[in-house]
């Protein structure tokens, strides 16, 4: 599996390390309740198909990164910088 | 006040020659890394050129100047080797003199010797003079830059020194053995 980093360009995975969901990058505001929150930290979908995670390109630049892939097909179809996430 | 012995990060490992090729330990007096706070790369850049005549280098690129090598080193950050900079105020500015272990491989067979290493390509069309990238020398954390067509500057973390020295030494006999 290569990851392009937007930074770095096209890398080896074992550069990247693997962080989780990127809901990390939809944090519910404080007062957004408990079931916003029970989701945000607990629950998470598996799906098959498109699915966003964030990675970090810890053996290269350190950006965090958002990558869309397909669980299926094992493609990976576009690659941004969180940094750049508007949140 | 004791009287302390300085050594360099690969004392007593370096020079090496094999084959056609030596790696050799390249010190830096000084080493500094920078990290402009948002919205103030521009101004950083504009005090380094003003004082160094480098600006901030762009991502993968390395800048030399007859004082100082400024060399990408990651999201929005550079190091500065070779002399202190001056006061920056709108970056987060780090000391790493005698932090880092910083060699140069040299001599006929260096590409082939970093292949067997780093899973990038560090050929020539791709991977010119001053260009720079951040990835694995085995499984250690490097930065390496092209400085020619024959040589390469590859800076690690300096607790790193003995495997960095040891992991190119093997690659660079593997390389010479096949002639």
């Amino acid at each position: 599996m290569r990851i392009t980093c937007p930074l770095c360009g096209e890398r080896d995975r074992r550069e990247f390390y693997y962080v989780g969901d990127a809901v990390a990058l939809r944090r519910p505001s404080p007062d957004a309740g408990e079931a916003a929150w029970d989701d945000y930290i607990h629950n998470r979908d598996n799906p098959a198909g498109d699915t966003q995670d964030l990675w970090q390109h810890e053996a290269g630049c350190g950006a965090w990164v958002v990558v869309d892939r397909n669980t299926v097909t094992h493609a990976v179809n576009n690659v941004t910088l969180a940094a750049k996430v508007t949140r | 006040m004791v009287k302390l012995i300085e050594k360099t990060p690969c004392a007593g490992l370096l020079p090496r020659s094999i084959g056609l090729m030596t790696l050799a330990e390249d010190a830096y007096p000084a080493m500094t890394s920078i990290a402009p706070y948002q919205g103030q790369s521009r101004q950083v850049s504009a005090a380094l050129k003003s004082t160094f005549g480098v600006g901030f280098p762009s991502p993968n690129r390395s800048l030399l100047s007859d004082r100082v090598r400024i060399t990408w080193i990651g999201q929005g950050a550079a190091m500065i080797c070779g002399e202190a900079p001056p006061t920056l105020t709108g970056a987060a500015v780090t000391d790493q003199s005698d932090a880092w272990a910083v060699v140069r491989l040299t001599g006929k067979g260096a590409e082939d010797v970093l292949a067997r290493l780093v899973p990038v390509d560090l050929r020539r069309p791709q991977f010119r003079s001053n260009h720079t990238a951040r990835t694995l020398l085995g499984h250690m954390h490097v930065s390496i830059t092209r400085i020619d067509a024959k040589t390469f500057e590859i800076m690690a973390m300096r607790s790193m020194a003995q495997t960095l020295v040891h992991e190119l030494s093997q690659a660079m006999e593997n390389v010479a053995a096949r002639g």
